[in-house]
């Protein structure tokens, strides 16, 4: 046996050593406690909310869109309840069999089949599969019939939008679809709101309203696991319907439009011409908004899109024509405005004049003999308005048709795709075309051909103001609240029309109210002068030989003045003078625009008209029969639409 | 036999007086936080984990119980066959051994699967002690006796290397240095090998395996490759840190719940541990620790015999290497190397490991005055 002193050393040295450890293992907690210290404490916050940035999930939900109304309150862009189809593939056993067996139920084809499996291979497994956006009724039975069989396929409802009366509103409505980058990128309540699968206004007023239409977000808060696998809700807030847009429109007449645009391409306007609510903006062809919510399919897609009758177009807004006939009001108020002519001018019609080395012809070949203002109107003679349109000449022209609201926007911002239109000057052409204005411009301006281009809105707004008296009215396709009705209109315009000298303070209090408020003001100077174009509008509707004498009606209840319009869209040669061809022997494109503008009923005015059919050959065979039929159901709403109570706010 | 007839052997009753009960209070308290933190990782259900964990303590505590009994001077006699055993197990595991993620660390004994890696952290210490006890001081430094003990450390590091382990066999090998440092080896040799090794360091970084390089990155940046390699890393701050002071309480830490964290079971336990219990409660659990290696080195101390107080020393320091380890390395001080927390972490061998290691200091507390020839 070894002695405990053997190692004296030996135990000297070891205990020194675990000394040196010990220190050594002192500094190393210190170290670690350090580190606790600084993790938990100083940088407790920073890593509280990394933690929570981990475990918190914000799901946004779709916004509920606003709906649009009509002026009846009727739903027009409305939202419905769609039975969807969703898997979630994790919480199902066998998707094989789950698919094989919804193919055979929903009896979908090869393709549309491929279609979800790809779709479902490019998702998170706990990721919602859409496997039918919209099931029918019937197909939503079947499946909740066949569910026990089904595991883990799970039949919900949606919300969807709805365009209940399909064609009527195509034009003025637009419609929604999935959102596109350029949406989000353009708007910021898109951006800030989206969700995918979120649907935006594309065209029309459901593009122009899409900040008021949109709504806000619910958001549902979930707890997540570090696979992004939702384990429980924490929140649930519920987000904003959008503002419910109650628009002018009567859905009755909107779609009598559509019924007597039938297979023609063109447009149908109705004002009031107090208010200026537009009571109907139908153009024709139309198409179903409805197809493009889930998604167009490619063959209905180019159906509407190759059409030659472009329905694409909304030609209310987005069409110009030459105004033809239908301008002849505007260049005889100018006349008379200006003093160029009295209501005794005449001019004697021989079928064509010769002017400048150019023969400008008259649409009536025999001529019209010896006219007046009255008679030239009712018969729409041209070598009349080319006379006085000589006499006026072109700039003078442009000023009292830019006051009826020719060459502007008719409804400024609200649609994106109105055009402006052009009502041609001297200025305008040496600017825009480098050129001096020909007086031949002048002539066939005073027709309303040439360079002259109307969009089938701004003729109705002209006649508006022809029938109202000759006030400027505020077209507007949205009710707001706390408007004007048509009586207060009424009275305004008939202080405006007795202060026919009116003093210094009236002048000043119109001045101090124009800032704030629409005037209706006097877009003439004497009243006799609109008096005398609205009774030659009313013989070329209702005396014989008028030009829409066919189309009148009798009854003093629905009595109307219109005006027609044929508009050339081709030069006509000698030759074709020669032929005389009819209608339906020109090729379809060569064909005249037919239009038709009417105000009435005569003795009460309330109403103004435009009617233009693309290539429908001429004014008063083709438009102004439509104007009878509409006039009818027109003055017929009237009654019903005076009981609607304005809203005082629109909110509710 | 030769050492029973020179120590007057104590009756059970006086070994039983003899035990340290601080340490095994200390152990016990472990075993409850360790079984309640893996109740906890379960989700707040006794399911696999929990199941497993709770009932490996029992049964290895008691086993450490048993055998503490044993006299001090049987840890001795049987040093080297155990160390030369373990060696096989270890031999066995690279050749017959259980693949799993990678690795071939694992052999089936049918009642249990086996890492024998672990149970050399400690053999490592007691064959060394062994061979120190009867080495005298200025031998120490003999190139012959250098030369057996670097044998003694370096084969089963290069076995279980090759498994591949670097964590284990990092902390094999501070295990085993330790133990020489203590017994007395120059600090020269000390001094040439650590500036050998740096030298050597980038010849060594080309042997490592591609992960094992993208540990040492990460742990350099973390944020390189945040949902990558530096995951782990940057969730365990997350949470450590959200704690704060009193942590987020039981059964509440959302990254652990939530799945952020990964190994939540074994080496990240105290990640978990922090999350809930917040400073206040890691402080708690390293004061535990630090009470478990001061009774350590106590019972060393007071040792007569060298190997016990070589074993103990060693084993102390051990478990304080094994401890600053992990916690370095959860806390994003030190890269991530496979290292388990003692009794906290998940893992049979691990826990059979150090409850063996705990059973000879005990024996060496309750029979402190016996010398060892």
């Amino acid at each position: 046996m070894l002695g405990e002193d053997f190692g004296v050393k030996k135990i000297h040295t070891i205990n020194r050593r675990m000394f040196t450890i010990g220190a050594a293992k002192f500094i190393v907690f210190a170290g670690i406690i350090a580190r606790l210290f600084s993790l938990q404490i100083t940088d407790n916050k920073k890593y509280s909310t990394l933690s929570d940035k981990n475990r918190i999930r914000e799901w946004k939900l779709p916004p509920v869109r606003g709906e649009f109304l009509d002026y009846f309150d009727n739903v027009i862009a409305g939202n419905f309840k769609v039975y969807q189809l969703h898997i979630i593939p994790e919480d199902v056993e066998d998707f094989k069999y789950l698919m094989l067996r919804l193919k055979e139920i929903l009896s979908l084809n090869n393709n549309e089949f491929e279609e979800i499996i790809k779709q479902k291979n490019n998702q998170k497994p706990w990721e919602t599969l859409i496997v039918s956006k919209n099931l029918t009724w019937e197909q939503f039975s079947k499946i909740n019939y066949y569910l026990y069989d089904l595991v883990g396929a799970k039949p919900v409802m949606s919300v969807s939008r709805n365009y209940p009366f399909n064609e009527s509103y195509t034009h003025v409505l637009g419609y929604v679809g999935e959102t596109s980058e350029k949406d989000i990128l353009s708007n910021e309540n898109v951006k800030d709101n989206h969700v995918p699968g979120l649907k935006v206004g594309k065209t029309g007023l459901e593009k122009s309203f899409e900040d008021q239409l949109l709504g806000t977000n619910g958001i549902q808060r979930y707890e997540v696991n570090a696979y992004g696998k939702r384990i429980n809700q924490l929140d649930h807030i519920e987000g904003f319907k959008g503002e419910t847009i109650k628009l002018t429109l009567d859905t009755e007449i909107q779609k009598q439009c559509g019924e007597l645009l039938k297979d023609v391409a063109g447009s149908i306007n109705v004002m009031d011409i107090y208010t200026g609510d537009i009571i109907a903006m139908q153009s024709s062809p139309s198409f179903d908004p409805n197809l493009f919510l889930f998604g167009i399919n490619q063959d209905d897609w180019q159906l509407i899109r190759n059409n030659p009758l472009k329905p694409l177009v909304n030609k209310s807004l987005s069409g110009l024509y030459s105004p033809g006939s239908t301008f002849k009001p505007m260049v005889a108020l100018s006349a008379l405005e200006n003093r160029i002519i009295t209501k005794d001018f005449k001019v004697n019609c021989t079928g064509k004049i010769e002017m400048y080395g150019q023969t400008y012809h008259c649409w009536k070949d025999k001529g019209h003999g010896v006219v007046d203002l009255k008679e030239a109107m009712k018969q729409s003679c041209d070598t009349y308005f080319y006379e006085i349109a000589r006499k006026l000449g072109v700039d003078r022209l442009r000023e009292t048709s830019v006051k009826f609201g020719l060459g502007d926007k008719v409804l400024n911002e609200t649609f994106n795709n109105e055009k402006k239109g052009l009502v041609p000057n001297t200025q305008w052409k040496k600017n825009t075309l480098g050129r001096g204005w020909l007086l031949g411009e002048t002539l066939i301006t005073g027709i309303g051909q040439g360079y002259i281009q109307t969009t089938p809105l701004q003729l109705c707004l002209m006649t508006a103001q022809l029938g109202n008296g000759g006030f400027k009215i505020y077209p507007k396709i949205t009710v707001q609240k706390n408007e004007k009705t048509a009586e207060e209109i009424k009275l305004l315009i008939s202080q405006k029309t007795n202060n026919i000298d009116n003093n210094l303070l009236q002048k000043g209090q119109d001045f101090f109210n124009s800032l704030n408020e629409n005037q209706y003001g006097k877009l003439f100077s004497n009243s006799e002068n609109i008096k005398l174009v609205r009774e030659a509008m009313f013989a070329s509707t209702n005396e014989i030989r008028g030009t829409s004498y066919s189309s009148r009606i009798e009854d003093p209840k629905y009595q109307f003045a219109g005006k027609t319009g044929t508009s050339q869209v081709k030069r006509i040669t000698e030759k074709d003078r020669e032929l005389n061809l009819n209608t339906a022997d020109i090729a379809y494109n060569n064909r005249d625009h037919a239009l038709f503008i009417a105000f009435g009923p005569y003795k009460n005015p309330r109403y103004a008209l435009s009617v233009v059919i693309e290539h429908g050959g001429s004014g008063s065979s083709t438009a102004a029969p439509i104007a009878k039929e509409l006039f009818k159901l027109i003055i017929d709403r009237h009654d019903l639409r005076e009981q609607v109570q304005k809203p005082e706010t629109l909110n509710t | 036999m030769q050492f029973t007839s020179l120590n007057t052997e104590l009756t059970f009753f006086q070994k039983f007086r003899n035990f340290d009960y601080i340490l095994l209070t200390c152990i016990l308290l472990l075993g409850l936080i360790s079984s309640l933190s893996m109740y906890s990782t379960d989700g707040g259900e006794i399911l696999l984990h929990s199941k497993n964990h709770i009932s490996k303590f029992i049964i290895f505590f008691s086993m450490m119980i048993f055998l503490s009994f044993f006299n001090i001077k049987i840890w001795h006699y049987f040093a080297y066959l155990f160390y030369i055993i373990i060696l096989g197990f270890l031999l066995w595991a690279s050749l017959y051994g259980i693949k799993a993620s990678g690795s071939q660390r694992w052999i089936n004994l049918y009642f249990i699967n086996l890492q024998p890696s672990e149970l050399m952290k400690v053999a490592i210490i007691i064959c060394l002690a062994k061979y120190y006890h009867r080495v005298q001081l200025r031998e120490v430094n003999t190139f012959q006796h250098i030369f057996i003990a670097l044998i003694i450390l370096i084969l089963p590091i290069m076995l279980v290397i090759t498994q591949p382990d670097l964590g284990t066999s990092i902390l094999i090998a501070l295990s085993g240095l330790v133990v020489m440092w203590l017994a007395g080896l120059n600090i020269k040799y000390f001094i040439y090998s650590f500036v050998a090794l740096l030298i050597t360091m980038p010849f060594a970084i080309s042997f490592l395996k591609p992960y094992q390089k993208l540990r040492i990155l990460t742990f350099l940046n973390p944020d390189r490759d945040p949902l990558g390699a530096g995951y782990q890393i940057i969730q365990s701050k997350i949470a450590v840190g959200s704690g704060g002071l009193t942590g987020k309480g039981f059964l509440q830490g959302t990254q652990s719940y939530l799945e952020f964290l990964p190994e939540k079971h074994t080496d990240f336990i105290f990640t978990l541990f922090a999350e809930e219990h917040g400073f206040l409660g890691s402080l708690g659990l390293l004061i535990i620790y630090i009470i478990i290696i001061y009774r350590i080195i106590k019972i060393g101390s007071i040792s007569r015999s060298y190997f016990s107080k070589l074993f103990c020393f060693g084993y102390g320091s051990a478990i304080f290497f094994y401890v600053s380890v992990n916690m370095s390395m959860v806390l994003g001080l030190l890269p991530i190397v496979g290292s388990p927390l003692p009794i906290m972490s998940y893992g049979g061998s691990s826990m059979l490991a150090t409850m063996i290691g705990f059973s000879i200091v005990m024996s060496a507390k309750i029979n402190h005055k016996q010398l060892i020839a």
